[in-house]
């Protein structure tokens, strides 16, 4: 299948006062068109960052330091900012975790989403409001009319996330990366949300990059599945593969540690200790200092990413058996 | 035994405009809410944002002073108690909070903010709360040199820890738990669920687990009231809850979950709409503007919480219905949430140890 996103050892370095860190340090994916590719990992991973590098949100002290990211074969960050602008919005479109603080508080929804089909597409205003309007009632929000000229407060929480959704689909992008973008809601809106991502995938046939830190979600949602742990990719593998397989022991205690309903436990697993800070980066393999399979080279080398058995990769010295 | 018993409580906010601030209407966070809560056991309060949860643990804590109804401890009122009597019973009754960054004051040692309800209540001279902080802050997982650290030198768990540490100090008889692991990632999630596991056991503790995730509750919890709109919809123990949910809301919230290893869905049963404004609860059952089941009588008289089975208590005028489908669903898909094993509930020993007793 053709890939539509090729990624390849992407870094985007930090300055700090200690020294350089490396939120993304050598991360390298490919999504084939109109398929959805998770990356899952906990606070702090690079998740976010991975996404921000590819739409050139890097801002100082913050710089992609190395790799390329191809969106239909162009590079994205040999982009300078007006090639940008007129990609962002057009072709990749992005839905953020917090609703509220990503629409500006003192225009209306609609004056919000507009502006960017004014700025992308060839419309005047009337024609551009018509089409907000018929966005925001495909994404299921009642009263469509009202709510264009409604402000960002006076709109739920799942409701903003709606609006948001039409704004990012106003110029049909085909590349949408959704940020955290059901964390901050309800489980019954959650559905909601995710329903209608899902059928507006099909109908766009836009290809999806979904970040959480939600297993559940993702086991729902994706094909490929990218597990990541101090800015590197640690597993990735077929949504099935990583959830009933999973081979790099991080993903392992992970869905381990996880309280599911229906399988009681009396004690949860847990992963010793906590995610060390960027800068003070283990030697050898990012995990060792919490893996109770590290063997001798763990604590020498960075694990290279292999591939196991077909479309699952890992990258570990040691990994769990299949 | 029951250590807490509420009844009918209701908490309601004045909304107050213009100049004079003339009450001109009022939130009903919690609205006419009953439930007793069981020596050593844990109670999870579920529901979504905005439904009153969180509410009803302060009111319970006396953080609010309640509008209507009656909250009693150890048989004793504590409604309208207030000074002295009032501190005494907080004693009693700690509360863990959601945000571990939120709740820890950022200029004060741990040391200081551990030790703090031990020097508000005057239990002991300066070198006694020092040597008990110290035990406290080895009960829950830090080390002695994190004595004199600030909050924000400690990750989210820890914080939570310290948090638990604060909480117990007193050697309470309930805490109050408000969405304790929701700010914290899945591995150290895991991590302050297994320390209030074990700190229940230990010191005999009852548990007010308040939370959204349903996964968590059901791990942790022996009995679940599901909540919506500042009432109680359905109550059951954990085993009755979770094979036989009939409430049509508490059967959305279940089938919403997102789940591990289900494989990819393609479309999920959810409610439509969201939660009213408890500002203008709707007439009749406060579920019926997204209930699919809805009837004429949904619409203008509201049903009460009432028993349909041993110890399952659901408000809604259709329940005998959606039990009857449920069991059938049962035996008819076999969906997995529905066939878990029973689990003996375990025995717990009664009689507190306390702090000292441990050392």
């Amino acid at each position: 299948m053709e890939e539509h996103v090729v990624v390849k050892d992407l870094v985007t370095t930090f300055q700090t006062k200690h020294g350089p860190v490396n939120a993304v340090d050598g991360v390298s994916y490919s999504i084939p068109k109109g398929k959805t590719l998770g990356i899952v990992g906990e606070s702090g991973c690079g998740k976010t960052v991975t996404s921000f590098s590819l739409m050139g949100l890097i801002d100082p002290p913050g710089q992609v330091t190395k790799g390329s990211a191809k969106l239909s074969g162009r590079d994205l960050l040999s982009l300078d900012e007006s090639e940008l602008e007129d990609i962002r919005g057009k072709k990749i479109a992005m839905i953020f975790q917090e609703p509220m603080t990503a629409f500006n508080p003192v225009l209306t929804v609609g004056e919000q989403i507009i502006e960017q089909m004014l700025r992308h597409l060839d419309i005047d205003k009337d024609e551009a409001s018509k089409r907000a309007i018929e966005l925001l009632s495909l994404v299921g929000i009642p009263e469509p009319e009202s709510r264009f000229s409604n402000y960002p407060h006076q709109l739920s929480g799942g409701m903003r996330q709606r609006a948001m959704i039409a704004m990012a689909l106003s110029c049909e992008p085909e590349f949408l990366i959704a940020d955290e973008p059901t964390t901050a809601l309800d489980v019954t809106i959650q559905a909601q949300i995710l329903d209608l991502i899902q059928d507006i995938q099909k109908k766009f046939g836009m290809t999806v990059q979904f970040i959480t830190h939600d297993l559940g979600v993702i086991s729902e949602l994706a094909d490929e599945v990218l597990v990541m742990y101090m800015g590197r990719v640690c597993e990735q593998a077929s949504g099935e593969d990583l959830f009933s397989k999973p081979r790099h022991p991080y993903t392992h205690a992970l869905l381990n540690s996880l309280p599911k309903l229906g399988q009681r436990v009396e004690k949860l697993p847990t992963i010793e200790g906590q995610v060390p800070a960027l800068i003070n980066r283990p030697e050898g393999c990012a995990f060792q200092g919490r893996c109770p399979h590290a063997i001798d080279p763990c604590f020498r080398s960075q694990p290279p990413i292999v591939e196991l058995s077909p479309n699952h990769k890992v990258a570990c010295f040691n990994p769990v058996e299949a | 035994m029951s250590i807490l018993e509420v009844r009918d409580l209701k908490m309601y906010f004045p909304i107050k405009k213009g100049f004079f601030l003339r009450e001109v209407g009022s939130v009903k966070a919690v609205d006419g809410v009953s439930f007793d809560l069981k020596k050593g056991q844990t109670l999870g309060l579920v529901g979504e944002s905005g439904c009153g949860k969180s509410t009803l643990g302060r009111a319970i804590c006396r953080l609010y002073n309640p509008t209507a109804g009656s909250i009693s401890f150890e048989g004793k009122d504590i409604t309208h108690i207030h000074g002295e009597e009032l501190r005494t019973m907080r004693r009693e009754i700690q509360m863990i909070f959601q945000d571990p960054y939120a709740s820890l004051d950022p200029r004060q040692t741990v040391s200081r903010i551990v030790g703090e309800p031990l020097r508000v209540h005057k239990m002991g001279s300066k070198s006694e709360i020092e040597k008990r902080v110290a035990k406290l802050l080895d009960i829950v997982g830090l080390k002695s040199t994190d004595l004199n650290k600030y909050p924000h030198e400690f990750s989210g768990g820890q914080r939570q820890r310290i948090g638990i540490a604060r909480a117990i100090a007193l050697n309470p008889e309930v805490i109050i738990c408000d969405e304790p692991v929701s700010a914290l990632d899945v591995s150290i999630q895991a991590q302050v669920l297994n320390l209030l596991k074990d700190l229940q056991k230990e010191f005999n503790l009852t548990y007010l687990f308040i939370s959204h995730d349903l996964s968590v509750v059901e791990h942790l919890c022996d009995e679940i009231a599901v909540m919506y709109l500042g009432q109680i919809v359905e109550k059951a123990d954990r085993d009755t809850l979770f094979s036989h949910p009939t409430h049509p809301y508490t059967q959305a919230l279940l089938k919403a979950i997102p789940r591990v290893g289900k494989g990819r869905v393609e479309k999920r049963v959810s409610l439509k709409g969201d939660v009213p404004s408890p500002i203008h609860p709707p007439k009749g059952c406060a579920f019926h503007t997204r209930c699919e089941f809805k009837t004429d009588k949904c619409l203008n008289e509201r049903p009460n919480l009432e028993q349909i089975n041993n110890n399952h208590h659901v408000s809604c005028w259709h329940r005998d219905q959606f039990l009857i489908q449920e069991v059938k669903n049962e035996s008819e898909e076999n969906s997995p949430q529905l066939d878990h094993p029973r689990t003996p509930s375990q025995s717990r020993d009664s009689g507190k140890r306390s702090i000292e007793q441990r050392a």
